[in-house]
């Protein structure tokens, strides 16, 4: 309405002469409610979200590394500043470092076979199949399986002496593995936890974007004679590097922070008598709600945030340079060739300033 | 077809070119048409009953007694147990089964309905509606998704422990409510469903900005907030590190609930993984009704992320 009044009043001519009043515009009480309501309404709509994070995401992370630098008072819920001792200790813990440890190892037992599997699934579930919808489903059946629930049957599952595991293993003639008494093992019936519930999920993210690249690829690369592996190697992967990255990230991410599963993984939930499957959350946990060091648990949060921003980082990078670009943008140029072709274009603009001169 | 054909046609060549690759795209067409060969049926099969069989065995177990689980020549056929199982977890007092149900079932509904309401208004300012700072406002709210749970619990249970909010239920539904996934998730579907000359017509017939966004972007907006609600809902049930670390044990969730069963010195595995079952049960009646949405709603979210 108001968008309306204001172009009419703008494109009548202003009339000649004296005896016509000049016409002030004036705004009627809903044309001013009506401007109003345009220019704050967005805010009033994204405020609710900003609101809450404000309270419940911006302010934590502020108010963790305040706390990360004290000695944290339960009772009296203050602390005394004592600078960077925390991480200092923290630094020194043997656990710790078995922890950064363990989580590494199951992270990469973890996520490398799901990524794997993920997208061999993925292959398989974009052939032109029957029941599409019902494959599908029953492939990200896991997903909705509590982390918690899945901790215990698979700790069952995993049970050193009887457990269905050892029990198959036994039958092709492998000696019983100990799951609950060696690092390794402990790591891998943790990282077949978080891949039976994830390979489904990734599958059908890395599923999409398959079915996003034109057949006509495929095509062309059939008629100039590719190979199956050859296409998926050239094409399919290619293509689906940002997605790929996506995925990559966000199980960096979740992998990092692996706490339910370990948890799970023995009725005391303390990461194993010799820290075993200690993971960094789960030492996060122990430190803040076992021992009631807020402080020190602060600290080691803040650390967990460092090592999932660099191993991310470094993940984007490897992922960046491993999976080649999807074509069209001209030659892979080495370090030396970019700076070889930059040196020659200072080297023209500067012969055209001396022309000039 | 007709699309791959137009360029030679439009080119003008000779006969002789438009053939060839008719040819040649019709026979690939055939190709990509044809039904897989059963092998890969059978990695399918493998597949989901490699997901079916810790539920399964989990029901196995969960019907047995407490020696079955240790027992080496255990069946296949799961024992008459169940329920009796069922009954000895549902009534001990340590787990509050119908306790932690409920806090599950209103913690979780509560959580996805306000996610769904503050993701849609706040995509559609954002997809929608032009205001000075939009841009920078929402690549801050992409960046926040990178921040994990566990740099907040710290401080979030200081707080609360401050307001009194330790140990009740809706200690766990404040930090859920904001979520910036479904912020940009709702942002990144309204921005290509609704027309901007729909918004403009709504304007021009003098609906207020509230009035607009009511009936053309909530009508809009529907299926995405259908999945949204799926998956904070699933999210918000299977959640367990801070409902872990703030809630009484008097006054679980589920997850917290099911912990607890294997926290006791001498673990009867029977009851365990029967209160699995059960725990498990109300996410796969969910999914059983919702599965579709949630495979779209990945497979959507997929190529628009």
């Amino acid at each position: 309405m108001a968008t309306a009044v204001k172009g009419a009043a703008r494109t009548a001519p202003p009339l000649p002469g004296p005896e016509r009043p000049r016409r002030i515009r004036v705004l009627s009480f809903s044309q001013r409610l009506s401007r109003w309501d345009v220019k704050v309404s967005p805010y009033l709509y994204i405020s609710p979200f900003f609101l809450i994070f404000a309270i419940v995401g911006a302010f934590p992370l502020v108010y963790t590394a305040v706390i990360s630098f004290m000695d944290w008072d339960q009772i009296r819920q203050s602390g005394e500043f004592i600078g960077v001792d925390q991480y200092a200790w923290i630094l020194t813990q043997p656990a710790f470092w078995v922890a950064l440890r363990n989580t590494f190892s199951i992270f990469l037992l973890s996520s490398i076979p799901q990524l794997i599997l993920a997208l061999f699934l993925a292959a398989v579930l974009d052939r032109n199949l029957r029941a599409k919808t019902f494959w599908r489903m029953g492939v990200l059946l896991p997903y909705v399986v509590a982390p918690v629930a899945v901790g215990l049957i698979f700790n069952a599952l995993f049970a050193d002496n009887s457990g269905q595991v050892n029990a198959w293993l036994g039958m092709i003639g492998i000696g019983p593995i100990p799951w609950h008494v060696e690092p390794f093992w402990s790591h891998v019936a943790i990282a077949t936890m978080v891949n039976y519930r994830w390979i489904g999920y990734n599958s059908l993210i890395l599923l999409a974007a398959m079915q996003a690249i034109p057949r006509d690829y495929y095509e062309a690369a059939t008629v100039d004679g590719a190979g199956a592996f050859r296409q998926f190697w050239s094409i399919t992967l290619p293509s689906l590097k940002p997605t790929l990255i996506f995925v990559i990230i966000t199980s960096t991410i979740g992998g990092l922070q692996i706490f339910e599963e370990p948890r799970m993984f023995d009725q005391f939930g303390e990461g194993g008598s010799a820290n075993q499957w200690l993971t960094i959350t789960l030492y996060l946990y122990n430190l803040g709600w076992g021992d009631w060091n807020f402080g020190r648990a602060a600290a080691m949060a803040w650390l967990l945030f460092l090592i999932i921003l660099v191993i991310g980082l470094v993940n984007l990078f490897v992922t960046q340079s491993l999976v080649g670009d999807d074509g069209g943008r001209g030659p892979k140029l080495t370090r030396a060739q970019r700076r070889a072709l930059r040196r020659e274009a200072r080297a023209r603009r500067a012969g055209r300033k001396e022309l000039r001169r | 077809m007709t699309d791959l054909l137009k360029p030679d046609q439009a080119g003008g060549e000779a006969t002789v070119a438009i053939v060839t690759p008719k040819d040649r795209h019709g026979r690939a067409r055939r190709i990509r048409g044809i039904r897989p060969p059963w092998w890969i049926y059978g990695i399918l099969v493998a597949v989901v009953l490699g997901s079916l069989f810790p539920l399964y065995f989990s029901f196995l177990i969960g019907s047995g007694d407490s020696s079955t689980l240790r027992d080496p020549n255990r069946s296949w056929i799961p024992l008459g147990n169940f329920f009796e199982n069922a009954a000895t977890v549902v009534n001990d007092p340590n787990v509050n089964f119908w306790r932690a149900l409920w806090n599950s079932v209103w913690t979780s509904t509560v959580i996805a309905v306000a996610v769904v309401i503050f993701s849609t208004l706040a995509g559609w300012a954002f997809s929608k509606l032009r205001f000075p700072g939009s841009k920078p406002l929402l690549a801050f709210v992409v960046a926040t998704m990178a921040v994990p749970q566990q740099l907040g619990v710290v401080p979030l249970y200081v707080m609360f422990a401050e307001f009194g909010w330790t140990g009740k239920a809706g200690a766990i539904v404040v930090p859920m409510l904001a979520s910036a996934f479904g912020v940009f998730w709702m942002t990144q579907y309204l921005r290509q469903a609704v027309p901007d000359e729909l918004i403009e017509a709504a304007r021009m017939d003098g609906a207020s900005m509230i009035r607009t966004f009511w009936t053309v972007g909530m009508t809009a907006a529907r299926p995405a907030a259908a999945m949204l609600f799926l998956f904070t809902f699933v999210q918000a049930w299977n959640n367990f590190f801070w409902p872990f670390i703030v809630l009484d044990r008097q006054d679980p969730t589920l997850p917290v609930s099911l912990s607890l069963l294997q926290s006791n010195h001498f673990v009867d595995y029977s009851l365990v993984l029967a209160g699995v079952v059960l725990a498990t049960l109300p996410l796969l009646a969910l999914f059983v009704f919702a599965g579709k949405q949630l495979v779209s709603g990945i497979m959507a979210g997929a190529v628009k992320g």
